[in-house]
């Protein structure tokens, strides 16, 4: 039996159809869920996935993060399920204080979108046990609303315990304080990042490599990691 | 009708990004009165009726918990308008 990992969409969702075909390339079923149930369909781990829920209004992933699936959402990270929240999923978890910090207008004020090198600063979590650790990767990244923040000696918290779980090389995009491009929570089951992997998993759409154009699979161990750990546990 | 006035700001240490690219079109302009400029949001909140003390402490609940977020904003005003 395959892992089953649902995808949520929010009103103003992108990227929850290229989150379901990266999920079905890694091997697992690919499960569409809507924000107004309360219903997870038994899924074995979640994502929240990129674009612009509720037109980034009042704050990017405030007014989702109250949606009332969320609430099924929290109980399902408290008792361990993999979570992954990408780019507005990431918003979303940061609002529903999954993660903490916030994430705010980038720095330059205009919408990025680059594909950005990225280190994997900790590779013992749910989405990230298939990068070896301090792995670099390229993963494309697109946002308005990319910088994070936080108070300083929640940045010194968060560094002391590994919780930053990518961190942005080259160039910091958006402003984020200590480049931080990605964290996980303390269980390492909730995991958020700014860049999108699921838009690296197929030969000719991923980003450029110096190999070829487009080529870019980088983002497949984040699903493949993520189908471990749901294999894994139920072994 | 009465309105409860939210005023959320984004927290004085943090960046605004917003504030700071208004405040170089001032500074291209020649406007060189003001040292710098933060934009935060205000909410108008309608009450069919009177504002009770439960009203109010509603309003300072959402204010907290939904208006604002208290890692990056700050409530700096509630106040009822006639």
């Amino acid at each position: 039996m395959s892992a089953r990992i649902g995808v949520i969409t929010f009103p103003g969702s992108l990227d929850d159809r290229d989150a379901q075909r990266a999920i079905r390339i890694a091997g697992a079923e690919p499960v569409a869920l809507w924000h107004g149930s309360h219903d997870l369909e038994g899924v074995d781990a979640l994502v929240l996935p990129g674009g612009f829920s509720y037109g980034d209004y009042l704050r990017a992933g405030a007014i989702a993060a109250l949606a009332p699936i969320m609430a099924e959402v929290k109980d399902a990270a408290a008792k361990g399920m993999p979570i992954l929240g990408i780019c507005n999923g990431f918003q979303m978890l940061v609002e529903a204080q999954l993660l903490p910090g916030g994430l705010i207008r980038n720095a330059h004020q205009q919408f990025v979108r680059r594909d950005q090198r990225l280190r994997v600063e900790n590779n013992d979590t749910a989405w990230t046990s298939d990068f070896a650790s301090g792995q670099e990767i390229v993963i494309p990244l697109k946002n308005a609303d990319g910088g994070y923040i936080a108070a300083e000696s929640e940045l010194d918290r968060l560094e002391g315990e590994g919780l930053v779980a990518f961190r942005y090389l080259g160039v910091n995009p958006n402003g984020s304080l200590r480049d931080i491009a990605g964290l996980a929570n303390e269980r390492g089951n909730v995991v958020g990042l700014m860049p999108h992997p699921e838009h690296a998993v197929e030969e000719g759409f991923g980003p450029n490599t110096p190999a070829a154009m487009r080529s870019g699979l980088d983002g497949v161990p984040f699903f493949t990691s993520a189908i471990a750990a749901v294999v894994g546990a139920a072994a | 009708m009465p309105t409860i006035v939210v005023d959320v700001m984004p927290k004085a240490e943090l960046l605004d990004p917003q504030g700071k690219a208004v405040s170089g079109a001032l500074a291209r302009l020649g406007v060189s009165d003001f040292s710098s400029v933060r934009i935060g949001k205000r909410f108008e909140l309608t009450v069919e009726g009177e504002v009770g003390e439960d009203v109010l402490a509603k309003a300072r609940e959402i204010a907290d918990e939904i208006l604002s977020n208290s890692v990056i904003e700050d409530v700096v005003g509630i106040e009822v308008v006639e």
